[in-house]
């Protein structure tokens, strides 16, 4: 074992640490409250300045006072000091005021221990590419640092290449590791409360400006596949959750005990189309929804159709999840409904809306496909319009939106739309989702975002059951065909990605995706399912987990053997020179005279010329051809003329007569 | 018990090294983690905790990656030691409370260059010593001789932890390795000369006393007797001329063990030995030794003087 011997830092590896802890903590900053990054910067700068005055360290007692205020400062920021963001708070305030403290070689040791771990917590929050890239970059750093801590000073570069050949040499074992290390799935415990935060989606409820505020953001939300040919652009209606209880402000799902699926109110669905295979990859939206296209006929397993037709997983989504799923785009949908659910698509508040409950009670003499579109021909004809940022309603919204305003975003028309159905008494209900998407030559997936975001309406016909309806259909059909981007005039708050117009850099914006699918698919996605895919599909079978370490270590055994062949040197190679003469002289040995090792080439052709005058000739030359070789200029022709000395030797046999 | 004692003997193959150069063949290296690398272990686990409970893809790459990094580091450390030749040299003389430096010459007969080997004899400070591609280097590893007599400074530890620090790669050559420890002198006034001047032995050989003309200078000749008023009057082609002197009493010194007090310690009287020797050197006087069972006629010069502290330094010892 070591000994326990301190051994002082040289001071040219105080930048390696600084370097350390400044690669470790900078990507952190982006979450970070500002003043304990201010913190972080300020303890660096002050051990560089410490480093280049040659000062002292300060005093313990100075340290702990930090390390405490920062605690409490932290404490009072996050409310704990162990969730997540804490637990990375104070981590990253070590890391930055560790270099502070540090004398020995066994401190510098721990902080760079301590900087590995801190790489880890960086996924924590993003698992992307470029994160992927500068924690590789970061890791070089540690090592050369940890190189410089025990190998001595040497140049920058030197010891970057030699952490970056150990890296390589590394690498063999991480994919053997990666691939078949016996893959858990989920949490081991539970996991703190803002495990999760940050996760976007479509809203639990909506209210005038949810959608729109969704449609703000290019993220994606999921990517999809399809298996032959993709559905026109305007049947692609994404299917997130339904909403039908209205409060004059808000629309929500039914008391959520109503929302569980049960067996007595299996939804029908019929089909009356094709149907369309597709595999979608759903980025985790910490809520229970799939994202089907309207209507799915075949649910992925841990996944049940709600009554209200919602495909629902049975635990939100909290990782990037990969399903395939077929859909039928003509059906009819559970043509007997029950009565309580259709009294509840018929419920409006009371006293609110005048004008709009007077103007559907004019229809209610008209049977309900007639109501359906005289209220699209309403939105149609009379002067709507489409805009992401609408003036803002009174406490009749309705009203106000109808008569007064008439600007809105998608989830007004879906909302008012619902109301003048209702007030007519027609069933109908709210359906938030997604709408459109966009086709990534790259890789074939189509790629929808938040700003894709929509909602629209869902009236029940007796005979037909329910019916999509789209008011935004109506007020601007370029929405539904082409895509948001298109339905919005300029100067609206659209995300940048959305309105690339510049073909290349759509191309860029399309390869990058592409890319960044491979990755979250291949890389991210390796869970115990693509596991024991990839595992069958390389001829490994149904494994478990005894084959599987078998297997590790197997490939662990021929990986290790390979790093060996290629690290530990081989015999030197020897001079072709020096191996022509030794063999010409284990020819002469041969015969009967022996080089002893103290004995020149010259000295030793003396001796046999004295010794055996028969092979005089031939040991002359050969070791005047040497002994130029070695100690001359000679080229090629003489190793040559040496090289064929040994042939011109009397044969072996002469010598016994 | 013996057989326990006899472990480490067995495990490392504790002898001693007949055969030059001593060459590191696997056999020869152990390894084992460091302190570092199992608090890397730790790290790690924790961590690989962390990613499975999380759920992160990247994290459980990155946990095996310093995996891979740990096991190719190992390799490294094992490597770092791996078939290197040690040539030790003679050590000189010292007294005793000086540092002994044994010279060692390494030799890396391959490619890649070996950094950070560190060489100590048993609790003696270490030396670090680097060694390029396919080249040498030479290094004296420190001994502090505490005691007088002929010092076997017993194995060598030759251990390293580049690259990583997570491993350390050790190995025990164990080279036949001596020196000789002069007693530390004590300077105490040289006792009175013994007039025993035969000037009649010594006639051709140079006196100390009366002038006798000048001679060309010979290495040997203290510079204290150059001619310097000659030197400076001739030309500048000519050699050195020194005094010379002749006649006189060659007046011989005999450094006696009866004539040291010393308290009865040996030791001490080997030390007043010592010192009366270093005196009698620095005033050029002709001395000679007499130990109990040793004389060491009367001559000058450091050749004598080194045969006069060895007498000194092995007096009492068993020969080897």
């Amino acid at each position: 074992m070591s000994r326990a011997t301190a051994v002082a830092l040289a001071p040219d590896v105080v930048p390696w640490l600084l370097a350390v802890a400044l690669v470790t903590a900078a990507p952190h900053a982006e979450h970070l409250p500002l003043w304990l990054s201010l913190v972080v910067v300020a303890a660096l700068l002050w051990r560089t300045w410490l480093w280049y005055r040659r000062r002292r360290l300060p005093p313990s007692w100075v340290l702990a006072i930090l390390v405490a205020g920062s605690a409490a400062g932290i404490g009072w920021q996050f409310h704990t000091l162990l969730g997540k963001d804490a637990g990375v708070a104070l981590l990253v305030v070590f890391m930055a005021l560790k270099p502070l403290e540090i004398t020995t070689r066994r401190d510098a040791m721990v902080a760079i221990m301590l900087g590995y771990f801190l790489l880890l917590t960086h996924y924590l929050y993003s698992q992307s590419i470029p994160t992927g890239i500068w924690l590789l970059a970061a890791i070089t750093v540690l090592t050369a640092a940890l190189i410089r801590l025990h190998g001595g000073p040497q140049p920058i570069p030197v010891l970057a290449r030699q952490a970056a050949v150990l890296l390589a040499q590394a690498l063999p074992f991480m994919l053997i590791l990666y691939v078949l290390f016996p893959r858990v799935s989920g949490p081991l415990w539970g996991l703190p409360q803002d495990a999760h935060s940050g996760l976007s989606g479509l809203p639990e409820q909506m209210s005038p400006g949810s959608i729109s505020h969704l449609s703000r953001s290019g993220a994606i939300a999921f990517r999809s596949l399809f298996v032959g040919e993709l559905p026109e652009k305007s049947e692609l209606y994404w299917r997130g959750p339904v909403f039908d209880d209205y409060d004059g402000l808000t629309w929500r799902p039914r008391s959520a005990a109503t929302r569980q699926p049960k067996p007595a109110l299996a939804p029908v669905i019929v089909a009356e189309g094709r149907r369309y295979a597709y595999t979608t990859i759903l980025e985790a939206h910490n809520q229970r929804w799939l994202l089907a296209l309207d209507l799915p006929t075949s649910l992925p397993p841990d996944s049940a159709l709600a009554p209200s037709l919602e495909l629902l997983a049975r635990e939100p989504l909290r990782v990037r999840a990969r399903f395939s799923l077929v859909s039928v785009l003509d059906y009819r949908a559970n043509v007997v409904e029950t009565s309580a659910t259709l009294q509840q698509a018929l419920v409006l508040p009371e006293g609110l809306n005048p004008r709009s409950r007077a103007l559907a009670g004019e229809w209610q003499s008209r049977n309900a496909e007639q109501i359906a579109e005289t209220a699209l021909a309403m939105f149609r004809d009379q002067h709507f319009y489409y805009t992401l940022q609408p003036p803002l309603l009174g406490s009749d919204a309705m009203d106000d939106f109808l008569f007064t305003t008439r600007r809105g975003f998608c989830e007004h028309y879906a909302s008012a739309f619902v109301f003048l159905m209702r007030a007519a008494g027609v069933p109908a209900r709210v359906v938030a989702g997604y709408q459109g998407g966009e086709l990534n030559p790259v890789d074939g997936y189509l790629t929808v975002r938040q700003s894709d975001a929509h909602a629209w309406g869902e009236i029940w016909l007796a005979g037909r059951g329910w019916v999509r309806v789209d008011p935004t259909a109506a007020v601007a059909p370029s929405r539904i065909e082409q895509g948001i981007a298109a339905a919005l005039n300029e100067g609206e708050p659209l995300p940048v990605v959305v309105r690339l117009d510049t073909a290349w850099l759509r191309q860029l914006r399309n390869r990058w995706e592409a890319a960044n699918n491979t990755w979250n698919q291949w890389v991210l996605g390796y869970n115990p399912q693509r596991q024991r895919e990839l595992l069958t599909r390389l001829g490994l079978p149904d494994p478990d987990w005894q084959r599987m370490t078998a297997a590790l270590t197997a490939l662990s055994v021929a990986a290790l053997l390979l790093v060996v062949l290629w690290s530990l040197p081989t015999r030197p190679a020897i001079d072709p020179a020096q191996r022509a003469w030794r063999r010409y002289c284990a020819e002469l040995a041969r015969r009967g005279v022996t080089r002893a090792a103290w004995e020149g080439p010259l000295a030793f052709a003396q001796r046999v010329a004295s010794e055996r005058p028969d092979l005089a000739a031939a040991t002359s030359e050969a070791a005047a051809c040497y002994a130029a070789l070695r100690y001359g200029r000679a080229g090629g022709e003489q190793l040559r003329r040496l090289q064929r000395c040994r042939y011109g030797l009397p044969p072996r046999r002469r010598r016994k007569a | 018990m013996r057989r326990l004692a006899s472990l480490p003997r067995c495990l490392f193959r504790l002898r001693r090294d007949e055969q030059l150069p001593i060459v590191l063949t696997q056999r020869r290296i152990f390894i084992l983690p460091t302190r570092g690398g199992v608090l890397f272990t730790v790290v790690l686990a924790v961590m690989l905790i962390g990613a499975i409970n999380y759920n992160l893809s990247l994290g459980h790459a990155l946990v095996f990656l310093l995996a891979g990094l740990g096991i190719v580091a190992m390799i490294h450390t094992f490597r770092n030691l791996y078939g290197l030749r040690l040539t030790p040299g003679r050590a000189e003389a010292v007294f005793a409370g000086e540092l002994v430096r044994f010279p060692m010459q390494v030799d890396n007969p391959h490619q890649p260059p070996r950094r950070a080997l560190e060489f100590s004899f048993a609790a003696q400070p270490v030396v670090t010593v680097n060694v390029p591609a396919a080249g040498h280097a030479t290094l004296a590893i420190p001994f502090l001789a505490r005691r007088r007599g002929r010092l076997d400074p017993g194995r060598l530890t030759l251990s390293t932890r580049y690259p990583l620090g997570l491993f350390r790669a050790w190995s025990y050559p164990h080279p036949m390795l001596s020196c000789v420890v002069y007693p530390r002198p004590i300077r105490t006034p040289l006792p009175a000369s013994s007039l025993t001047s035969d000037a009649g032995r010594h006639q051709g050989e140079g006196g100390q006393e009366d002038f006798a003309g000048l001679r060309p200078r010979q290495i040997s000749d203290p510079t204290r007797h150059i001619a310097w008023k000659a030197v400076a009057r001739r030309s500048d082609e000519q050699p050195l001329l020194v005094k010379h002197f002749a006649g006189g009493s060659a007046e011989e010194l005999w450094l006696d063990w009866s004539l040291t007090s010393g308290e009865g310690d040996p030791e001490v009287r080997l030390s007043i030995l010592a010192g009366w020797i270093m005196g009698a050197e620095e005033q050029e006087l002709r001395y000679g030794l007499r130990l109990p069972e040793h004389t060491v006629l009367p001559a000058q010069g450091p050749a004598h003087r080194a045969d006069c502290l060895q007498v000194l330094a092995l007096h009492g010892q068993p020969d080897r």
